[in-house]
């Protein structure tokens, strides 16, 4: 984008960028893979809560064939940006296979070129960093040197598909009808403060980590320079970003477990801290300290994926929509009952999450204790 | 405004395969339709000589029941949209199923009769008219309801609610009965009764922890009439004993003051 695209979308060069939508994730906890066709029906049902200016989903179990490399979906929104981009990916990478990912013509807004790379990073990469962070680390030199090209989806065996229309459209442009998967996450946009542009649709993600997001994070602006430290760059425009990245800190590099994650994106008010016994009071106290620039302010409600489970959380006052159900091995979660029920009309279980108290399902065949929480 | 009665039904012929009318009852299939379509359906079926409408296959179509001035009943079959009621002045609305979000927004007159649960925000800024709910309601119940005069907006609660039930309640009646609580179990509700400066919540036995700022106190003979009318009522609906109900012990919640915040915003 330009530097006067730039100014008619944000004329005071602050960082206030927000949105508000509709979720929807779908899980077989026995890791069975299923198709396109329940979740695009939920979203198409929650249609009014998006405006079209943006649509996704993140399918995890799409690529068996290829499951031992990083599958990455990059857009291009210039020729220039391809050659930039296959230069750092062929310093980096050796590339398995490349091809221009299959499309057709769908109510979607001005698409880019979408090509998919399956790669494996060089034997001759340096020994002390993780794997994952050579990893980040090329993906934010892309998405920040080239200009005008995006690594939308970087994980193994799983892959983001979105963009500026409404998600039925977007699936459509995407051929969705072709993939299976075990775990679903959608996405419906309403853009509020930011531009409805295709790096800016939801799912964000980072290595297999996935987030959707209805609401906005009035904090996006604290917590995206406390994320600048840890080396992530934010360069799509819209909060939900961070959210993306901060679960990766956190999950991945720092290994927290689900239940603290929740309690510093959805940290309990002060008020409340102070009613708690000391020992767990004494904790709480100590992951806000700790953690003080990675609490999510604002309302939310979100589906953090990534593989083998998928979470569902909303902020600690329940200012967006959530509700869960199961019927077998299948998870729900939806911004909306009717999303659900439509795809799963018999429920063996329907419920309200609580504010802040996230919803877990994990492969049977995980190593942490499987099924649901 | 009087309705005309005597027209004949004409519905556009893309609808006219969903449409049933046997004895005075239109019955309608709404599987796929958009609510602006099912709304604008209900809106001709109305000025027909119609004694009760049903809706099959809802699922999630928004504002049902708005805009309809007149007192008809409308059963509803499936899971309705968010804003169910919105606005709404007159009709019976009966949900074979749970309601989501902003059921009864700033309605005005009428009933929704909820066999199953509500979701978050139910009554909304409620001006007038009862809403039943069968089993347990969401966050944020009755938030902002006002009455005026005789105009008294009315929630009864089967189960329980989530977090700020009543907040900013300026006036009206909301019972919460916790069936579902066992003897000297609590409902788990934060901050309920945040900003309340008007109105009433009665609960069966202690089971709400209202915020400062609020008054528990017995019922008098005056409350129990009304919680003995809404009690009958709600087992009217759904079925289950009054007696049974009534032998519990209500109490009765108040705001301290008519102006919470006005030290807040001083002049």
């Amino acid at each position: 984008m330009n530097e006067q695209d730039r100014n008619i979308i944000n004329p005071f060069g602050d960082d206030k960028d927000f949105a508000a939508c509709a979720i929807f994730g779908m899980m077989n906890t026995e890791g069975k893979r299923f198709g396109s066709k329940d979740p695009v029906r939920a979203m198409a049902n929650m249609h009014d809560r998006g405006n079209g200016l943006g649509g996704g989903f993140a399918v995890y179990g799409i690529y068996p064939d290829f499951k031992d490399y990083y599958a990455f979906h990059v857009m291009y929104l210039s020729r220039d940006a391809k050659e930039k981009t296959d230069r750092i990916l062929a310093s980096r990478f050796d590339i398995i296979y490349d091809e221009e990912m299959q499309t057709r013509p769908a109510n979607v807004r001005d698409p880019p070129v979408v090509w998919r790379y399956f790669v494996q990073p060089k034997k001759n990469r340096p020994k002390e960093q993780l794997e994952e962070d050579y990893i980040i680390e090329a993906i934010m030199r892309i998405n920040t040197e080239t200009g005008k090209a995006f690594v939308f989806s970087s994980g193994k065996d799983m892959g983001v598909f979105k963009g500026v229309g409404f998600p039925e459209d977007v699936a459509e442009f995407f051929c969705l009808e072709d993939y299976q998967g075990y775990l679903w996450s959608c996405h419906s946009r309403f853009p509020t403060n930011t531009p409805g542009w295709w790096g800016g649709a939801h799912p964000f993600s980072i290595l297999d980590w996935t987030v959707v997001h209805n609401g906005e994070l009035s904090s996006y602006g604290i917590n995206r320079r406390y994320l600048e430290m840890y080396g992530y760059k934010c360069t799509m425009q819209t909060d939900t970003e961070v959210l993306a990245y901060a679960v990766d800190l956190l999950m991945r590099r720092q290994q927290l477990p689900i239940e603290l994650v929740a309690q510093v994106l959805a940290a309990p008010l002060w008020s409340e801290i102070d009613r708690m016994e000391p020992k767990q009071a004494n904790l709480l106290r100590t992951l806000r300290q700790t953690y003080g620039s990675l609490l999510m302010n604002g309302p939310f409600s979100i589906v953090i994926a990534h593989h083998g489970e998928m979470i569902g959380l909303t902020d600690r006052i329940k200012l967006r929509p959530l509700v869960a159900g199961t019927n077998g091995d299948y998870l729900y979660l939806s911004s909306e009952e009717s999303a659900m029920r439509l795809v799963s009309p018999n429920l063996d279980k329907f419920w309200c999450p609580r504010g802040g108290e996230p919803v877990v399902g994990r492969l049977k065949t995980s190593k942490k204790a499987g099924g649901l929480t | 405004m009087l309705q005309q009665k005597s027209k004949p039904l004409e519905i556009d012929a893309k609808y006219q395969t969903r449409v049933k009318t046997e004895d005075k009852v239109v019955k309608i299939n709404a599987e796929g339709l958009h609510f602006k379509e099912l709304n604008g359906i209900l809106r001709q079926v109305i000025t027909t000589d119609v004694e009760r409408i049903e809706l099959h296959n809802v699922c999630g179509q928004r504002y049902l029941g708005t805009d309809l001035d007149t007192t008809i009943q409308i059963d509803i079959y499936g899971t309705p949209g968010n804003d169910l009621g919105a606005f709404m002045s007159g009709p019976k609305l009966v949900i074979h199923g749970n309601a989501q979000d902003a059921s009864g927004n700033t309605m005005n007159e009428g009933q929704i009769i909820i066999h199953g649960h509500a979701g978050d925000l139910t009554g909304h800024s409620m001006r007038g008219g009862k809403i039943f709910v069968k089993d347990y309601v969401g966050y944020r119940v009755g938030i902002h309801m006002k009455e005026y005069q005789r105009k008294v907006p009315t929630i009864v609660i089967g189960e329980t609610a989530g977090d700020f039930l009543a907040e900013y309640m300026a006036g009206g009646v909301i019972l919460i009965l916790g069936l579902n609580l066992k003897e000297g179990e609590k409902c788990v509700a934060r901050f309920v009764g945040t900003g309340m400066h008007g109105g009433v919540i009665y609960e069966r036995g202690e089971i709400l922890e209202p915020e400062n700022g609020t008054k528990t106190l017995p019922v008098g003979k005056r409350d129990m009439r009304v919680i003995e009318g809404l009690v009958k009522e709600y087992c009217s609906h759904f079925g289950a004993d009054h007696k049974t109900i009534l032998s519990g012990k209500f109490k009765k919640i108040l705001p301290l003051s008519k102006r919470p915040y006005e030290k807040l915003y001083s002049h």
